[in-house]
């Protein structure tokens, strides 16, 4: 049984400007120990998927369900998901520096964590808990620095710091929210590396949602690819990246530099992704594909298996078999197409 | 810090320095010595008495010497000079003024602090419901009500009624000195606090729902949250301890005015403190008083402003290392 089951999540935002789609039914399953990396572009309901699963986004409406170890996260009573979040999810997120509070010591806020879900356990315990842990994420001199502001910390450390924060109580689910996207990239590698070994020692499931392929690349075992707060792909890793089906996937490894060759255009995605008050008929992509048929423009597409394999799904009008891909491929991008 | 601390203090002196030269300009310079020395001395002075107040404040030496004599006798002797129309020095008259304008200011402070902030907090929390509704309303009814009708309506709708009812707890006027009795002290202050209380607290209440609401949008609320704190310990140590900044330093503004003289409410209650005494001293034509007022009134004002920073460095770690 997966760790983390979600089915057919919705969630709306009525604003005064009319109904805010962000997620449409989106599904996806995370196993213990695995890495699932959702990829998707700002405003694909990434985020929100994840923080409305742990209770994060307010004044929504949400439909669904978010089975976490058996029982439904969405259906559960307000103090019941608060003793799960910190203790059996840990969350990090996109820029540290405010996702510290400012005003308060480093070691002070996870002391905080720890004390939240413990009460037994005496401040001075938690405290040397908390040091033992800036030292695991790599923190230099933890027993000095534990006494810092988050101010005093450089980019890196803090975002380690929030790790440590986030694997304080050892937690069966890390939700790691674009945990890179603010950091330099020689210190994106370190939090990753940092995230990779504490889950390897602990056995901890992440979600790593990110809009940087890099990092999928470099973490996911398995890959949800988002548009439009729809799943539009989701397959094992090695599928995503060389054996992908939906032209949004194509698009977003057609638009990579492909390392060691620096003579390739590379070619983006044009258009702009659709509001999410007033979204396209049809396919959500439709206006953005290359592909774009009729059956597009007038019908979605439901996630089905790519050439029979229940692993590897997408939502597109494309035949689902390989040749028949490949074929629309080299109509459109011509006999060169390299995928 | 040390060095912050000694840099704004050195600001305040500066500051209190450019207070006295625009008093001594303002009062002390202009026509001859004898004017001046009338003007001071009050409309019903007699030659004698014009021609004392002369000899006694050099008026008859060069303006640099002046200005000297006039700073030499505040700072060194803390005198503010002589009023002849209360025939005492104008330093007796501030003494006997300043604690009943000192109990008007503190007391009322800390009740609208307390209910400004909690409403404030229950307002943001309660967003677009009715509670915050009705909040914001009343913050603005009272916010809009002018203070000496709010005390009035208190006189009449409290201590009047209770009173034709035979129930003398709210004394209407006047003010008992809290060595004379604390429980007078007390009750004679009870109507004046919470009429400046009422007008103030909506500010507050205001700056509160904003400054809150702000922070519960930040990122660390959301950190707070993830981390599975209870919503209560999430508003009031995540949030509103960075919300409580802005608000500190408009409480340290309001004070500090407050401290130079509540006018109108001293007015309304008949408490003979720091404001009632400058309307009385402007009527009679005391200037001497009314410069110890200003003098008094100023060095509120910046001796507030600098306990500001002094909290803001309390507050918030990252001003401590500036």
């Amino acid at each position: 049984m997966a760790l983390l089951e979600v089915k057919n999540l919705k969630v709306t935002f009525p604003t005064d400007d009319g109904l805010v789609q962000a997620v449409r039914g989106v599904s996806f399953s995370v196993d213990r120990g695995k890495t699932l990396g959702i990829v998707g572009e700002s405003g694909s309901g990434k985020s929100v998927s994840t923080q409305t699963i742990m209770g994060l986004t307010r004044g929504a409406q949400v439909e669904g369900e978010a089975f976490f170890q058996g029982e439904d996260l969405l259906k559960m009573a307000r103090r019941q998901l608060q003793a799960i979040r910190g203790r059996d999810v840990g969350m990090i997120f996109q820029d540290p520096l405010s996702s510290l509070h400012p005003y308060y010591r480093v070691g002070w806020q996870i002391v905080e964590l720890i004390r939240a879900h413990d009460r037994a356990i005496s401040k001075k315990a938690a405290r040397q808990r908390a040091v033992e842990l800036l030292r695991l994420v790599g923190i230099p001199r933890p027993d000095v620095r534990v006494n810092d502001y988050p101010h005093q910390f450089s980019g890196g450390m803090r975002q380690r710091a929030m790790i440590a924060m986030a694997m304080a109580l050892n937690p069966a689910l890390l939700i790691a929210d674009e945990p890179t996207t603010a950091l330099d990239v020689t210190v994106q590698a370190q939090v990753l590396r940092v995230i990779g070994r504490l889950q390897e020692e602990f056995g901890t499931a992440v979600i790593m949602i990110t809009h940087d392929l890099g990092v999928i690349a470099e973490t996911a075992d398995d890959v949800v690819v988002m548009y439009a707060g729809a799943v539009m792909e989701a397959a094992d890793r090695d599928s995503i990246f060389y054996d992908h089906h939906h032209p949004y996937t194509e698009g977003l490894m057609r638009s990579l530099p492909a390392y060691g060759d620096d003579r390739q255009r590379l070619t983006p995605i044009g258009g702009t992704p659709p509001s999410l008050i007033t979204l396209p008929s049809g396919c959500k992509f439709h206006p953005r594909c290359p592909y774009v048929m009729d059956r597009c423009r007038a019908e979605e597409p439901e996630l089905e298996p790519v050439e029979q394999r229940y692993w590897h799904t997408s939502a597109c009008w494309l035949p689902h078999s390989g040749p028949g891909r490949q074929e629309a491929s080299e109509r459109v991008y011509g006999e060169a197409a390299t995928r | 810090m040390a060095r912050f601390l000694v840099r704004r203090i050195l600001q305040g002196i500066l500051v209190m320095l450019l207070v006295t030269l625009l008093v001594f300009g303002i009062f002390f310079l202009g026509g001859n010595a004898n004017t001046v020395a009338t003007r001071l001395a009050g409309r019903n002075a007699t030659p004698q008495t014009i021609a004392l107040v002369a000899k006694r404040l050099h008026l008859n030496q060069s303006v640099p010497l002046q200005y000297w004599d006039f700073l030499e006798q505040l700072v060194w002797h803390h005198n503010l000079g002589y009023s002849y129309f209360h025939e005492q020095p104008v330093g007796s008259v501030l003494k006997q003024a300043a604690p009943i304008t000192l109990s008007l200011a503190l007391g009322a402070a800390v009740i609208w602090l307390i209910l400004g902030v909690l409403s404030g907090v229950l307002s943001a929390v309660k967003r677009g419901r009715i509670i915050d509704r009705a909040i914001t309303t009343l913050a603005l009814f009272f916010y809009s009500f002018p203070t000496f009708v709010l005390g009035l309506m208190l006189l009449f709708l409290v201590s009047y009624q209770l009173q034709k009812r035979g129930i003398r707890i709210f004394p209407g006027q006047g003010y008992v000195y809290f060595s004379a009795s604390p429980t007078k002290w007390f009750e004679s202050l009870v109507l004046p606090w919470i009429t400046l209380a009422l007008v103030s607290a909506a500010t507050y209440t205001r700056l509160t729902r904003g400054s809150l609401l702000e922070v519960m949008g930040e990122d660390y609320i959301r950190t707070a949250r993830a981390k599975g704190l209870s919503e209560r310990r999430v508003v009031f140590r995540h949030g509103l301890r960075s919300a409580l900044t802005p608000v500190a330093s408009q409480f340290g503004i309001d004070v500090g005015v407050l401290v130079g003289g509540a006018v109108v409410t001293e007015q309304v209650f008949g408490m003979p403190g720091l404001g009632y005494t400058a309307v009385q001293s402007i009527n009679n034509g005391d200037l001497p008083v009314i410069i110890g007022i200003v003098i008094v009134a100023s060095a509120a004002v910046i001796v507030a402003n600098i306990l500001v920073d002094l909290v803001y460095a309390v507050l918030d770690p990252r001003v401590r290392l500036h």
